[in-house]
């Protein structure tokens, strides 16, 4: 005879019901207790002495300067090669490519590309940009490329998907007014793209901002007591530079570090805040 | 001019010096070391891929050689505690984000109203954005102090504690790709389930995660990925003694954290211990370059077609 048990079953299905709860409790758990931790370490060196001054091996003296301006200059740089290479990499593979073998190869190499760990990328830097052609010199320029080679998968897959959002509709109401291929495209498809494109954009930044990995491995110094003026100087990062802090044996260093993470995580997380604000705005906008 | 040709008159050289009696000789000798030193630096600088030419580590020796200390002597370049340490803490952080990356992409999609997987998916991928070495500050200073209260003897850099970090750093990646496998599950699976007399439980357990599995076993192997190319976190927290061990508790070195140690060190360009970082990495490139394709491959081809 067939016996439902149906209370018990019940009973089995809340209690692994609690489990999933918890499950999606631990990992919320674990940020906010990063969080706490973070912010309770570094919280009493956090001063803007900490943000004006270079690395140094007293800790009272330790500051970030070197290692905050290495980052923009990094950002700035990154930026300046990803997103013309990568947004014009999406209009090519969404509006002119006709599919073929080679787009085929192409679109499973950039999913592969972005599984690429990142050292690999750094690696790679090392002997491209690094030893063929700057012939030696770790300069910001190389670091540059190294990460722009990183985040551009990133780039191309978000642009891609906004391209791909826009309407046939749009592009059909742009032929029909007599506009060439490259008129749509310049200026139908990419403005309702944008907001897309540039959250995309914001969030390969901040991979970018937070990576640690390939500029180590393409030997970008760690006590670094200048700011870099031009693009063929040696710097530091943020990353490196807390990385660095975080492997000193003195105790005050640990605070330095997370003093130093706070930094870094405010950055990321109002770059972050931009990207999805940008990307709502603009959403309600086209609605209407 | 190949490598070792200027390598085994560099070496020539080296033994006559060795043997001669008059300082006049060895001066002239030297010299013409120098030379040759010269040379093969130029060599050796001009060709990125001459660690390939050189050849002076087999390709047995690398594979099944359990003992590496490129930069100490005795020297010995066996890459098998590397790969050990990279896998043991890839299956420390795959025993925490497997199951609870799982049941939380569970949760999300089976039973938390929108508003709830609103608000809760973004914040899970906040974990998945935040820089590495925040986590392996976050192992050393914070979960390494806590787990040395159940495991006292416990080594101050170690595998638990960077395992378990890791784990928790690559649960969204879990939950983000099968919550989005489970979601694509038609809802007429789940109601033919209701109609037989399923409870909620058995439903999402026995329908639609079968259904969905294609799309989480992908979601597992591209987590385990991540993990074996993961860097700062286990170059701060896992510690630099290459150790082909299972103990959770001693210290390790992954693939990524010697790269990083070399690169970091003194070791000169183009010698034969810095050269080894390429091998290293080119090893992991492919470890995880074959992962992917598995995950791309198993999510094409056994996607259950609705």
């Amino acid at each position: 005879m067939f016996k439902p048990r149906l209370p018990f079953r019940k009973k089995m299905g809340s209690v692994i019901y609690v489990m999933f709860l918890l499950a999606t409790m631990i990992g919320i758990v674990g940020l906010v207790v990063l969080l706490a931790q973070v912010l309770a370490e570094g919280a009493p060196w956090l001063n803007w002495n900490f943000l004006n001054s270079y690395p140094s091996r007293h800790p009272e003296e330790a500051g970030l300067k070197s290692a905050l301006w290495g980052s923009v200059w990094l950002m700035g740089l990154t930026a300046a090669f990803a997103i013309p290479i990568g947004v014009g990499a999406a209009i090519y593979l969404e509006e002119y490519a006709v599919q073929s073998r080679l787009t085929g190869f192409i679109e499973i190499n950039l999913s592969n590309l972005a599984g690429v760990p990142s050292i690999v990328y750094g690696l790679l830097g090392l002997t491209l940009f690094v030893q063929w052609m700057f012939s030696g010199e770790r300069v910001l320029l190389a670091g540059a490329m190294t990460m722009a080679l990183l985040v551009m998968p990133i780039v191309i897959l978000a642009s891609r998907e906004a391209i791909r959002a826009v309407p046939d509709t749009y592009r059909q109401a742009g032929y029909a007014l007599g506009a060439e291929k490259w008129q749509v495209v310049k200026g139908i498809v990419l403005p309702q793209a944008l907001p897309g494109i540039l959250t995309g954009t914001i969030l390969a930044m901040s991979r970018a901002l937070g990576e640690a990995a390939p500029v180590i491995a393409i030997s970008a110094l760690v006590y670094l007591t200048f700011v870099p003026a031009h693009p063929l100087e040696q710097f530091t990062v943020l990353p490196i530079q807390i990385f660095n802090w975080t492997s000193r044996p003195q105790d005050e260093f640990r605070g330095i570090a997370a003093a130093g993470i706070v930094v870094l995580l405010v950055v990321l997380l109002t770059m972050n805040a931009v990207a999805i604000i940008l990307r709502d705005r603009y959403q309600v906008r086209s609605d209407t | 001019m190949p490598v070792n040709l200027a390598q085994s008159e560099i070496s020539q050289i080296e033994t006559r010096i060795e043997r001669s009696e008059s300082s006049a000789e060895i001066a002239e000798l030297e010299q013409g070391l120098q030379v040759w030193n010269g040379r093969l630096e130029r060599i050796e600088s001009q060709s990125p891929f001459s660690y390939v030419e050189r050849g002076v580590v087999s390709a047995w020796e690398f594979f099944t050689g359990t003992r590496w200390t490129p930069i100490l002597k005795p020297r010995a370049y066996g890459v098998l505690p590397l790969v050990g340490g990279t896998l043991l803490i890839a299956a420390i952080a795959a025993l925490v984000a497997l199951p609870v990356g799982l049941a939380a992409a569970i949760f999300l999609s089976e039973y938390a109203p929108n508003k709830v997987r609103r608000i809760v998916k973004p914040v899970l991928e906040i974990l998945a954005g935040i820089p590495t070495v925040v986590y392996g500050y976050f192992a050393l200073t914070f979960v390494t102090p806590l787990l040395k209260i159940l495991f006292p003897d416990m080594l101050v850099f170690n595998a638990l504690s960077a395992g378990l970090v890791m784990g928790v750093m690559i649960i969204p990646m879990v939950s983000s790709l099968s919550e989005d496998a489970m979601n694509s599950v038609p809802n007429s699976l789940r109601n033919g389930a209701y109609a037989l007399g399923a409870t909620r439980v058995e439903v999402s357990l026995r329908v639609v995660v079968p259904a969905a599995l294609s799309g989480i076993v992908a979601s597992f192997i591209i987590a385990i990925s991540r993990a074996i190319g993961e860097t700062m976190l286990v170059t701060i927290a896992a510690g630099a003694t290459p150790n082909l061990t299972i103990n959770p508790l001693e210290s390790i070195q992954t693939m990524t954290a010697f790269i990083v140690q070399l690169s970091l060190g003194e070791t000169p360009h183009g010698s034969l211990e810095y050269n080894t970082i390429f091998a290293v990495g080119l090893l992991l490139f492919f470890i995880t370059l074959v992962m992917n394709l598995l995950g791309h491959f198993i999510v094409r081809r056994w996607r259950e077609k609705y």
